[in-house]
């Protein structure tokens, strides 16, 4: 037993930092670090600076253009963006999309799609959810019919986070609605440009227009672009979900977070004595400080048997609902921090060009906290997570 | 024993429900969110019309009510419908202040309040003073025969709509001392005085407030000099009163919200709220809503009792809604899943209205700590 990181994992956090602090865009962690959200043109940014670096596909074979780090290398990246405020990779054709495209999609579409990704030409989004199947995935019903040499595709998505910058997006699609549910599903890679596509914001609770609904009407796909064979989409977005998911305890995000926490509880007054000092959100910091050590350390052990090719399996349904509370009980303590503060809208807060309404050590916390009561319910919501995780362990599943 | 509210007090409950029921819709409502002014002018006359300000005053202020069960009654319906319009800024804390301490001129204002005409804003908290009432930085001196006006308020609510500010100062005693505040009116757009103002998360709007050299006549005093801080505790208390109940409604359209939710939202071929692990958290939200109708009971019933009595039972109150506010949010939310993050949704609106209230005049731990100390008293 040793929970030190070794040598090599050392010389690589220090690279990453180097570089970090070399070529992060300091108006663009500042923008993060005061709880603002990044642009498109930012990320776009951000994305050809890894690129530059052959660190934007870390989880890649070098073969693709990647930068083939194993689990933990992968691990000690993420967190070190987290902390230096970098923003997210945008996931969906990096590490949702490639996986499935290199394990099966055909030569041309990997050979076509995987650079366009890597030098930013394609933004994707993901079309899986519909009003309608949400946690019952499989009860999608967004049909693609086959005429020719095209699928004509009629439905609604739902939930496509950033849609709004896409310009593909691949989708979940009915092919046989006569089989059983799982059966006569395909995958799809869909040109947002073809005519009969409709984006429509959805305006979250915080005001932020980050996820869409998207409407087919007798959309023409040619046939090439379906993925692998007819009716087995399943299996692939089964694949697409089960792949990415170290980073899926969020430590990194959980660690910058109680950083702010314990910032603003220092230079908030309360009774006299600064906030940290107060027995009662002192006990509240500890207890989930103490939560969030435990879990990195279970996060690590995870981490550490799938960096020597052991797969995750009920481990990564645990660390989400875990790691989603944790955050979730930080998002909190920040707006209790805030006090009367956390109660103005928080748009004006969050523009960089704007003074603070309060004091400048308080961002948007409380459009935070209701923004990141998502983290619990999409990607599997932590019901059907617990569902997972019982039936495995109650041996009533595999 | 009775917990049946008396005949006038029903009345009042069933007209101010069946009203909101009609005329509140979700619709009408988000225009009011996305409007400039952050509420709305005809809501807010009608629902005066309607009696609902003269409620919380007494008789002998013009009203026909003003006890902790009148404030209840009014503010339950008001959670339950996530009405924006500021009941607590202008009537109760504002109209309220003068009725306690004004002169009889200054009374005449408090009719402007119950006809729906005039609108006020309670000016008192400070950018360090967090929820300490006694903290009050901002200074009142007397120079040729008028009061100067000096500091910095924050998150003055209904502050750009008010025609009259009640601002607290200090005129003698240690920043944080309840000796030497006094209250003072101030007219809107007096010079000296400059509002930044902007949305709140949870509907309508508030402002920074700057009083810079502001001149007042000394009969723009409430009451006597120094000596208003009994008077802001009592109305805050009030103000307590009438968020929990607030906060309370608001968790009882959450909770209806959710169970209609559960039997109508098919997902793996039957309604969710028949899986057992939602019916049983669905349960406990309603075990929890049980839990804060009576310490809304409690806080009411104790309103008009000597002040540390009335305010253990407050404090008591306000933390037990917090928690029991924080949990019918979440989970209310996360038992519908994506629907209940957009804006549209009514629930989303709800939630945002439960979970501000901890924000106004004490949060949870804020509560738990005065309880203590009140209790060791």
């Amino acid at each position: 037993m040793d929970l030190s990181y070794s040598p090599d994992e050392i010389a690589f956090r220090d690279e990453v930092r180097a570089f970090l602090a070399e070529k992060l865009p300091r108006e663009t962690a500042e923008l993060i670090r005061r709880g603002g959200h990044p642009g498109k043109a930012e990320m776009e940014a951000w994305h050809a600076i890894l690129n530059e670096k052959g660190w934007l596909a870390p989880n890649w074979p070098k073969a693709f253009g990647g930068a083939e780090w194993n689990a933990v290398q992968r691990h000690i990246f993420e967190e070190e963006c987290a902390a230096a405020n970098a923003p997210r990779i945008v996931p969906f054709g990096l590490s949702m999309l490639a996986p499935v495209l290199m394990k099966f999609g055909s030569k041309a579409q990997q050979d076509h799609y995987l650079p366009r990704i890597l030098d930013g030409t394609d933004w994707w989004c993901q079309g899986y959810s519909e009003p309608g199947a949400g946690s019952d995935l499989a009860s999608l019903k967004t049909r693609a019919v086959r005429q020719g040499d095209h699928y004509i595709v009629n439905g609604q998505k739902t939930w496509t986070t950033l849609g709004q910058y896409a310009n593909w997006i691949f989708c979940l699609v009915r092919t046989d609605p006569d089989a059983k549910q799982q059966e006569g599903i395909s995958f799809l890679l869909i040109d947002m440009d073809t005519p009969g596509i409709e984006v429509r914001p959805i305006i979250l609770l915080d005001g932020t227009p980050e996820v869409n609904e998207v409407w087919f009407t007798d959309v023409k796909v040619p046939v090439e672009n379906l993925v692998g064979e007819e009716n087995k989409g399943w299996t692939y977005a089964k694949y697409l979900l089960t792949h990415e998911r170290t980073n899926i305890a969020g430590v990194g995000f959980s660690r910058a977070g109680l950083e702010t926490v314990k910032r603003m509880a220092r230079a908030e007054i309360s009774g006299g004595r600064p906030l940290i000092e107060n027995p009662h959100f002192a006990a509240r910091m500890a207890t989930v400080e103490a939560d969030l050590m435990a879990m990195s350390t279970t996060n690590l052990r995870i981490i550490s048997k799938a960096a020597v090719g052991q797969a995750p399996g009920v481990e990564a349904s645990m660390l989400k609902v875990k790691g989603t509370i944790i955050r979730q009980e930080i998002n909190d303590l920040a707006r209790r921090a805030a006090g009367p503060y956390a109660m103005p809208f928080a748009s004006e807060t969050a523009l960089g060009d704007n003074d603070p309404i309060g004091p400048d050590y308080i961002g948007p916390v409380a459009a935070e906290y209701f923004n990141n009561r998502k983290l619990s319910i999409f990607g599997g919501s932590n019901e059907i997570q617990r569902g997972i995780i019982a039936k495995v362990k109650l041996g009533g599943g595999k | 024993m009775n917990f049946d509210l008396t005949d006038e007090r029903q009345m009042l409950q069933d007209s101010l429900r069946r009203f909101l029921a009609d005329r509140y819709t979700t619709a009408a409502r988000n225009a009011i969110l996305e409007g400039e002014t952050g509420f709305s002018p005809e809501i807010w006359s009608a629902l005066a019309d309607l009696g609902v300000i003269g409620a919380l005053f007494t008789e002998a202020q013009g009203g026909f009510g003003g006890a902790g069960f009148d404030i209840a009654v009014v503010f339950e319906e008001l959670g339950r419908a996530g009405v924006v319009e500021p009941f607590l800024d202008t009537a109760l804390l504002g109209g309220g202040l003068i009725a306690a301490l004004g002169s009889e001129d200054q009374q005449a204002l408090v009719g402007d309040v119950i006809a729906g005409t005039l609108h006020l804003a309670f000016a008192h908290g400070e950018p360090a003073s967090r929820y300490d009432l006694a903290r009050v930085e901002t200074t009142a001196r007397g120079e040729a025969g008028e009061i100067v006006l000096d500091g910095r308020k924050a998150v003055v609510v209904n502050a750009e709509a008010a025609g009259q500010l009640i601002v607290s100062a200090r005129e003698s005693g240690g920043v944080d001392e309840p000796d030497g505040i006094s209250l003072f009116l101030v007219p809107a757009g007096t010079r000296g005085l400059a509002l930044r103002g902007y949305p709140l998360l949870a509907g309508g709007r508030a402002a920074e407030v700057t009083l810079d050299a502001v001149r007042v006549p000394v009969s723009a005093r409430l009451g006597a000099a120094g000596q208003a801080f009994g008077a802001i505790e009592a109305r805050v208390a009030a103000a307590n009163v009438a968020l929990a109940a607030e906060a309370m409604g608001a968790m009882e359209t959450a909770a209806r919200l959710t169970g209609d939710y559960l039997m109508t939202r098919k997902q793996f071929g039957r309604p969710i709220g028949t899986f057992q692990a939602l019916a049983h958290r669905f349960a406990d939200l309603l075990i929890e809503m049980e839990q804060a109708r009576s310490a809304v009971i409690n806080a009411a019933g104790h309103l008009e009792d000597a002040p540390q009595s009335r305010d253990r039972q407050i404090a008591a109150a306000r933390n037990l809604i917090g928690r029991a506010g924080r949990l019918g949010a979440e989970e209310a939310i996360q038992m519908h899943g994506g629907i209940a993050m957009t804006q549209e949704y009514e629930l989303a609106h709800i939630a945002k209205r439960i979970v501000m209230t901890d924000h106004r005049f004490g949060d949870t731990d804020h509560h738990l700590e005065r309880f203590i100390a009140l209790s060791a008293a």
